[in-house]
């Protein structure tokens, strides 16, 4: 039990270090952050129940007032401004991140951490980034969407990211990743 | 860590956190829906004077947090010029900077630790129910300990790279920043039984 509270602990630590550490900048004044690395990692690596409890955590953090999300922000007002299902999503995000790695029949740990990855930490966070997003700034889903659009590729290549790291891991640390299949025989 | 608290004193810091929360959510319950312009403007206002009243420095604090809604704001304003009625647009942005500054303002209030104390009357329920809540408790805890620790291994990795090449360093230094992650967790999993925190 000690090892799932620290790992769902580290990782959410990890997400929130992610904010911090690549800061770069692009268009106007919208950071391009490696936190939704930070999320599909904590799914693809722990699983659905852990991984989603280190995106819980880290969200709770953030809204008890540390300002651990990219760019320095946090705090209540998260709730009330248009990233609302962007911050939220990250929740189910990790949890079908890890529900996909630990259910799709592929025994190529790199492979379904990428997929994992995608459906997770793209389709399900940006439906749940695209509703919050269209009631705060009241447009319609596909204005949302379109709105959303520019950062699409940048999260994709997150994912594939995400599969090259699991891959990684799972060579050099396999005990690691908890729902290795290669691992566990 | 940083923290979002404001350093100047006001009499919002001695009001109670759990107050403070239930009224804001009120507040913006009552606000979300309103069409009226006047309305929205009448409360962006007294919101402004919220922040204006305990002087310059908490106004300049709170307008940094407002901040990263600048670029929905111009996207929004500009949308509203080129197709619908500009009003309209004037009105949901008043509202979604309204309503974040007024968040924004409980969080410039209230400590972690008070948030803490909310926290764990919130879960009190769940607690009764048998519920192993300090785990939370503690995952708060650790969190707050190891991110600083994370950012630095990450700035150090990223150092040693630049020592040895010219490339930048791309996604290649995620793998030792989470191995160290794992190796850091292994050793806190060690500490917390050592100490028998989660019995």
């Amino acid at each position: 039990m000690e090892r799932g509270v620290a790992h769902v602990a580290l990782f959410a630590a990890l997400i929130a270090a992610l904010g911090v550490v690549p800061p770069i900048t692009l268009g106007f004044g919208v950071p391009i952050t490696a936190q939704t690395l930070g999320v599909m990692l904590a799914g693809a690596a722990l699983g659905a129940r852990r991984g989603a409890a280190a995106a819980t955590l880290f969200v709770v953090l953030v809204l008890m007032g540390l300002p651990l999300l990219s760019g320095g922000r946090g705090g209540l007002g998260v709730l009330a401004g248009p990233t609302v299902g962007f911050f939220l999503g990250m929740i189910p995000a990790a949890a079908v991140t890890g529900f996909c790695v630990e259910r799709l029949p592929i025994r190529n740990a790199g492979l379904a951490a990428g997929l994992g990855a995608f459906i997770g930490g793209v389709v399900v966070l940006y439906t749940f980034g695209i509703v919050g997003m269209s009631v705060v700034l009241e447009r319609t889903l596909s204005e949302a969407f379109v709105l959303s659009l520019v950062f699409v590729p940048g999260d994709i290549l997150k994912a594939a990211i995400t599969g090259l790291l699991v891959a990684a891991l799972a060579k050099t640390r396999p005990q690691a990743i908890a729902w290795n299949r290669a691992h566990r025989g | 860590m940083i923290s979002l608290v404001s350093p100047v004193r006001t009499r919002a810091h001695r009001w109670p956190a759990g107050g403070k929360l239930l009224a804001v959510c009120i507040a913006t319950t009552l606000l979300f829906p309103v069409q009226d312009i006047a309305v929205q403007l009448a409360a962006a206002a007294v919101v402004g004077l919220l922040y204006a009243l305990p002087g310059r420095v908490f106004l300049k604090a709170g307008l940094r947090s407002l901040r990263p809604l600048l670029p929905f704001v111009v996207i929004l304003l500009l949308w509203h010029a080129v197709t619908r009625d500009v009003g309209d647009g004037v009105r949901i942005v008043l509202r979604m900077v309204t309503l974040v500054a007024l968040a924004n303002l409980v969080t410039m209030t209230t400590t972690l630790a008070e948030m803490m104390d909310v926290l764990h009357r919130v879960l009190g329920p769940l607690r009764r129910l048998g519920m192993r809540t300090d785990r939370i408790e503690i995952g708060v805890a650790l969190v707050v300990r190891f991110t600083p620790v994370l950012v630095a291994r990450a700035s150090a990795l990223s150092l040693a790279w630049r020592a040895r090449s010219l490339r930048r360093p791309g996604w290649r230094l995620m793998v030792p920043l989470v191995l160290s992650a794992f190796e850091e967790a292994d050793h806190v999993a060690d500490a917390l039984r050592a100490r028998s925190l989660l019995e």
